[in-house]
């Protein structure tokens, strides 16, 4: 008995250190230079960047589009969660495994897509043009690679959640004569606002950091196109590593933010289900 | 006339016929027991009663209309579900008021009816609790009351006992008895227990691989059943094979099943049933087990194991025990043809003592 506790022991402590060392390394360590380099020239180079026109435009246009993102994948992820798991259609497993694409392809290559698609060579182009309308370069094709990028988080944590609970609590208000307005909001939601929740989190940290795809279609125009993991990129490389480990310290702010959030959510979630 | 009708239902799940041209109907007031064995379409038919679920084929008519085309929620059903289903983030009380409150029914009268209803089902003091807070017991209560604030026409259950243990269960259906009967509300109450459908049904309908096998009181479906299948499901009783070769069941040949019940045979120690000498058969104990109530045997007669129950007060048997087994009556089937075939030599006997 006691050979197999203290090997156990053994185990976990193994486990355990192998696993703090891995964060360390990987993502502990890595923060703290950004902040020591941030702030390596002086508060005052530090407080001067952050402040700056270019910076405070790339986060109000990358705040921007995360909002847009957030709300558009919000309203999408609802649907779609809502139709693969209360109806059954034709070409629902086709939907679902759309919802993942995001997932698996890279951002640069849905950057590129937009561009063939909106761009001066795409099709769309010329009857986009004549209403005046630029996607490419400009911030509606921001907006757009961030929503593309971003779309499966919300209806992934919500398929699972609709799924276990089946429709019966749904059924259930249907026959006592509730509509389909009263049964969403007064049944399914207070049943998924976890979840949905925890998705919105999810899906606003990764449009706060997206850059593959924004990249691709912002064509870096300061102060008009770029958001915050571009000024970051632009800074750096014009050797402002200071500057750039400063604008990079907004971003890390920001994600510890969210994950703050995401904790209390998931812990509220937890909490309320174990009651 | 008949409150509740269906006629000639049919559904299809992909293939599988979940109802195969099922017919019944059910006068108001009357407390009716669905009873079938598992997956044999009980829930499906509460559910195409209610709306939640269409028809291939049939209609569906309540108080003389046709509801077929009738949303669920304009039906004015109340549904108990298997498992209950409460609103899990609501109170009890709001799980409660919530069919009153979708009805734009006025707070105060709200309050009121929720009140009376906790109180009917027996909840007092817990109107604040979640789901997750109650015990199964509670938790159907609070279904009951549920489905019932609305002031439905028509109650449908679905096995409303199934998630709460023997005990329980036992009270709960005696409650619930009372609570309809009180009512006078039309109910109908699915189970796949034919003891709980006895107790608790006015009337009970037999369902099999989505048929409807037949529907009566429970002394008729138990002394007169109409098919094979209702003789086994219900009661106990053992399939015969070769029932033509009893003695006084002669007029069995002409039939393809027979069912016998314990209740139908009495066995004796050889010797002990000399008067009935033209109708007895000599058969061996294999197995005696006790029942709380009596001894059950298993005596092997010829080719076919028989179930008999023997008073305990009466000398004990062992299994091994030549006895001598005297069979009163059979079921009989022939395809729909269903029969009770008495011992012909013990009706001759009478005659002649
Ligand atoms: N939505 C569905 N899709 C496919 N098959 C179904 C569906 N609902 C029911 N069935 C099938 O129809 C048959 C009858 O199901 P039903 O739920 O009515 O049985 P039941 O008598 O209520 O059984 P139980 O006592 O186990 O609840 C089963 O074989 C089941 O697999
Ligand atoms: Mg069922």
């Amino acid at each position: 008995m006691a050979l197999k506790n203290e090997d156990g022991s053994i185990t976990r402590a193994l486990l355990i250190t192998a696993s703090l060392l891995f964060l360390f390394i990987m993502l502990i360590l890595p923060l703290c230079i950004v902040l020591y380099i941030a702030l390596r020239s002086g508060w005052e180079t530090y407080k001067n960047t952050v402040t700056d026109f270019y910076t405070l435009k790339a986060l109000q246009l990358t705040l921007s589009s995360t909002l847009v993102a957030v709300v558009v994948n919000t309203l999408f992820g609802l649907f779609a969660a809502w139709a693969i798991t209360k109806f059954s259609f034709r070409g629902k497993k086709f939907l679902t495994t759309m919802i993942d694409v995001p997932f698996a392809i890279s951002p640069v290559i849905a950057g590129l897509i937009f561009i063939l698609t909106f761009g001066r060579i795409g099709w769309a182009h010329e009857w986009l043009d004549s209403y005046n309308i630029n996607i490419v370069f400009a911030v509606p094709g921001i907006i757009l690679a961030v929503i593309f990028v971003t779309f499966p988080f919300v209806a992934r944590e919500l398929i699972p959640v609709l799924n276990a609970q089946g429709s019966d609590e749904e059924e259930a208000a249907a026959l006592m004569g509730a509509n389909g307005f009263v049964i969403f909001f007064r049944v399914t939601l207070p049943n998924i606002k976890w979840a949905l929740l925890y998705g919105v989190i999810l899906c606003t940290a990764r449009a706060m950091g997206e850059f593959g795809a924004v990249s691709v279609l912002s064509g870096h125009l300061r102060g008009k196109t770029n958001t915050l993991p571009l000024h970051v990129e632009i800074l750096y490389n014009e050797y402002k590593y200071s500057q750039a480990f400063a604008v990079s310290s907004i971003l890390v702010i920001m994600a510890v933010i969210i994950l703050i959030a995401r904790n209390i959510v998931e812990y509220k979630g937890k909490k309320e289900l174990g009651l | 006339m008949k409150y509740l009708e269906l006629r000639n239902i049919n559904k299809s799940f992909g293939e599988y016929k979940a109802s195969d041209d099922a017919s019944l109907g059910i006068e108001k007031g009357r407390l009716i027991g669905l009873l079938g064995p598992s997956g044999s379409g009980k829930t499906t038919i509460l559910r195409m009663i209610a709306g939640l679920e269409t028809p291939d084929s049939g209609d569906i008519i309540i108080d003389g209309r046709r509801v077929n085309d009738v949303d669920a929620s304009k039906r004015g059903i109340g549904f108990v579900f298997q498992n209950y289903a409460l609103f899990r983030y609501m109170t009890v009380f709001e799980n409660i008021a919530f069919g009153l409150k979708v009805q734009h029914v006025k707070r105060d009268a709200i309050k009121k009816r929720v009140g009376e209803l906790i109180s009917l089902v027996g909840l007092d003091g817990l109107d604040r609790r979640y789901p997750h807070q109650l015990s199964g017991g509670q938790r159907q209560r609070v279904a009951f009351a549920r489905a019932l604030a609305p002031n439905p026409h028509l109650l449908l259950l679905d096995e409303p006992f199934a998630a709460i243990d023997a005990k329980v269960r036992q009270e709960l259906r005696k409650w619930l008895r009372k609570m309809i009967e009180s009512l006078q509300i039309t109910s109908i109450f699915v189970t796949h227990d034919q003891e709980e459908a006895v107790e608790v049904a006015d009337e009970i309908v037999v369902i099999n691989a989505g048929r409807i096998e037949q529907s009566g009181s429970p002394v008729e479906i138990y002394k007169q059943p109409a098919t094979p299948f209702v003789a086994r499901f219900i009661g106990r009783s053992d399939v015969i094979d070769n029932a033509g070769l009893l003695k006084g069941f002669e007029a069995a040949k002409d039939f393809s099943q027979a069912v016998i019940r314990p209740e139908f045979i009495r066995v004796e120690k050889s010797g002990h049933l000399e008067k009935y000498v033209r109708s007895i058969e000599e058969g061996t104990v294999e197995e005696v087990s006790f029942r709380g109530d009596c001894l059950e045997l298993k005596v092997r007669v010829g080719d076919a194991l028989l179930t008999a129950n023997r008073p305990l007060e009466k000398d004990e048997l062992r299994a091994g025990d030549r006895v001598s087994v005297l069979i009163r009556r059979i079921y009989v089937f022939d395809g729909d043809a269903a029969r009770i075939l008495e011992n012909e030599n013990m009706k001759n006997q009478a005659v002649y003592i």
